[in-house]
């Protein structure tokens, strides 16, 4: 009998179909249809078929940018699926004053990354302490330039971006591993298992679907990346802006001074594609995961 | 914290292999004082890692304290203020509003949080409990904002917003992510897993379509609404990207890009910087500190339920 008068579910909906309408939906049909177009910020928007997506192939600062974010995916991704489980297995055990390490580990996630990326570009600066350490330790003869070279700028943001992101990660690990029945340790204890023997044959099997899980959604976010790398090299994205991302690249292009909308578009959609691609990759393999079970 | 093949390493005087071979707990010896090296090589773990983590936040509060007359590059550098100051605190509000950009931030966070609950909560309820024809379209339409990611999206959103004439305004930075589409389908499988059986009884006392879901199921899911405020908050305060891009005015920046162009365009004073990036974060680390006890028994609970 719920819901009889058929406009009733509708007023529940509207604030928030409205949002998802106007800001998500229509958005994304414009984003598409703009990249077939030559719209700009002032003017434009004639259908230009495929010219955009034939300009990106032999715009080497496109590639650069696909590069640089597929790179992030490769390095940062297996770091955030081991670090927090190492760290999660470390404060796990209830030792006295646990909690307030793992709260120290959290505090990273709680501050903004802006705050973290300017905390880090005070600390990775010439003339900063990670490189008086370094010096220190004989590491480095001259200071390295984290900073200013538009490689070591990116491997900067992608330490930046693990640094920041390992506690929230530890923290979905602490849950998974709360769920690794005891009993099984307890028996292979008895029959004199090594704890690495154990961790291998007992715990990483359990927590398996959580680790494909962190991949995912560690991957998704670094595609996604913006932030780290523009904090770090003040908004420019490295020298020659080397070091940008693809994130980075769309809002040069669409409201940056040029304001190439349906160029932008077209490279949005890339993106796109690029993140999907992770997550039907995600899909595969817990369906892979289900038929092993 | 390793640098990716620079000069070679002039050999430090462990290497890495060594050392964690000899971290390992003894391995001889009783049981009981195996257990006592295992206890401390936890501890020196901690340490290390807190070094590692909370060290960088002390070294900018130690480096937003320090004195004018100090040098914030002295070489090797000073850990700790030789003259203590909150200099540094008053010149940040010298050289931007703080005080505005907090009050900007609040506001869009507030904004944020009380709309992801009530607008949120209102669409899971009818996804969850109404039946009607479109339910299942509707509920496709949330999915979707889910699976797009917005960076894709945020140049039309820019359009859409400059449109409305919203641009430089805060309701323009509030409004794409009022209500997400992960608020709606929390509150629906909040709403899913509580009984129908009481809003039925209520039904009998001829409470209207509101009224049921004021009075009676709103009340049921307050840990999931806690959740939603809690997430859509933090997302509001912490977001860059997009107020970054709607807001043009230095007067109407939130506290994320106000900090950001605190360090870019005036005061190359590092001690400054420090300050304001300590004004950021030290009142939402107090309020973690604070619930953090409440925070990891959640997770706790959260797994046994599972």
């Amino acid at each position: 009998m719920i819901g009889r008068r058929t406009f009733v579910p509708w007023l529940f909906l509207v604030p928030g179909l409205a949002v998802a309408v106007a800001f998500y939906l229509v958005p994304f049909a414009n984003t598409l249809l703009l990249s077939f177009t030559d719209a700009r910020a002032l003017g434009g928007g004639q259908l230009t078929g495929l010219d955009n997506y034939a300009r990106l192939l032999d715009d080497s600062a496109f590639w650069l940018a696909l590069r640089n974010t597929l790179l992030y995916v490769v390095v940062v991704v297996p770091f955030m699926v081991v670090l927090p489980l190492l760290l999660a297995l470390l404060v796990e055990k209830e030792l006295p004053g646990i909690g307030f390490f793992r709260a120290v580990f959290y505090s990273p996630v709680v501050a903004s990354m802006v705050v973290v990326g300017l905390i880090w570009t005070w600390m990775l600066a010439s003339d900063g302490l990670v490189n008086w350490v370094l010096r220190t330790l004989r590491v480095v003869n001259e200071p390295v330039g984290f900073l200013t070279d538009a490689q070591l700028l990116l491997f900067a943001s992608m330490f930046v971006t693990v640094w920041k992101g390992v506690g929230y990660y530890m923290v979905i690990y602490l849950a998974a591993l709360a769920s690794v029945p005891k009993e099984l340790h307890e028996a292979a204890q008895v029959d004199g298992a090594t704890p690495l023997r154990r961790f291998f044959s007992i715990t990483v099997p359990t927590i398996r679907p959580t680790m494909l899980l962190i991949g995912v959604l560690s991957a998704i976010a670094a595609t996604k990346i913006f932030a780290e790398i523009y904090v770090l090299s003040n908004g420019s994205g490295g020298p020659g802006g080397q070091a940008r991302s693809l994130v980075m690249y769309i809002r040069e292009v669409g409201l940056g001074l040029g304001g190439e909308i349906g160029y932008a578009s077209a490279i949005s959609l890339v993106l796109f594609l690029v993140t999907i691609g992770f997550s039907l990759l995600f899909i595969r393999a817990s369906r892979g995961e289900e038929d092993v079970a | 914290m390793s640098s990716p093949a620079l000069t070679p390493a002039p050999t430090p005087t462990v290497p890495p292999i060594e050392r964690a071979r000899r971290s390992r707990p003894a391995g001889r010896g009783g049981p009981g004082s195996r257990r006592l090296a295992g206890t401390v090589v936890r501890y020196l773990l901690l340490a290390i890692l807190f070094v590692v983590l909370a060290g960088p936040f002390l070294w900018q509060l130690s480096t937003s304290l320090k004195g004018a007359t100090e040098n914030v590059f002295a070489y090797p550098p000073q850990l700790l203020p030789a003259r203590p100051s909150l200099n540094a605190y008053a010149q940040v509000a010298e050289v931007i509003p703080v005080w505005r950009y907090i009050g900007n931030s609040l506001a869009v966070a507030v904004a944020s949080a009380t709309a992801n609950c009530l607008f949120g909560a209102m669409a899971g309820y009818a996804l969850a409990r109404m039946r009607f024809r479109g339910r299942k379209l509707a509920y496709f339409a949330f999915l979707a904002t889910i699976i797009i990611p917005f960076e894709v999206i945020m140049v039309s959103v820019f359009l859409t917003v400059r449109g409305m004439g919203l641009v430089d305004n805060l309701l323009g930075v509030i409004l794409p992510t009022a209500v997400t589409g992960l608020s709606v389908l929390l509150m629906r499988n909040a709403f899913l897993a509580f009984p129908r059986s009481i809003e039925e009884a209520a039904l009998v006392d001829g409470a209207g379509e509101w009224r049921r879901f004021w009075s009676v199921a709103m009340p049921s899911v307050r840990g999931t609404l806690t959740v939603v405020a809690i997430f859509s908050f933090m997302f509001a305060w912490d977001d860059f990207l997009w107020p970054l891009i709607v807001l043009k005015n230095p007067d109407n920046f939130t506290l994320t890009v106000g900090i950001q162009y605190l360090s870019g365009t005036f005061s190359r004073d590092q001690r400054v910087i420090a300050a304001g990036t300590m004004i950021a974060v030290i009142p939402l680390l107090a309020g973690f500190f604070a619930l953090q006890k409440q925070f990891f028994r959640g997770v706790g609970e959260g797994a046994v339920k599972g």
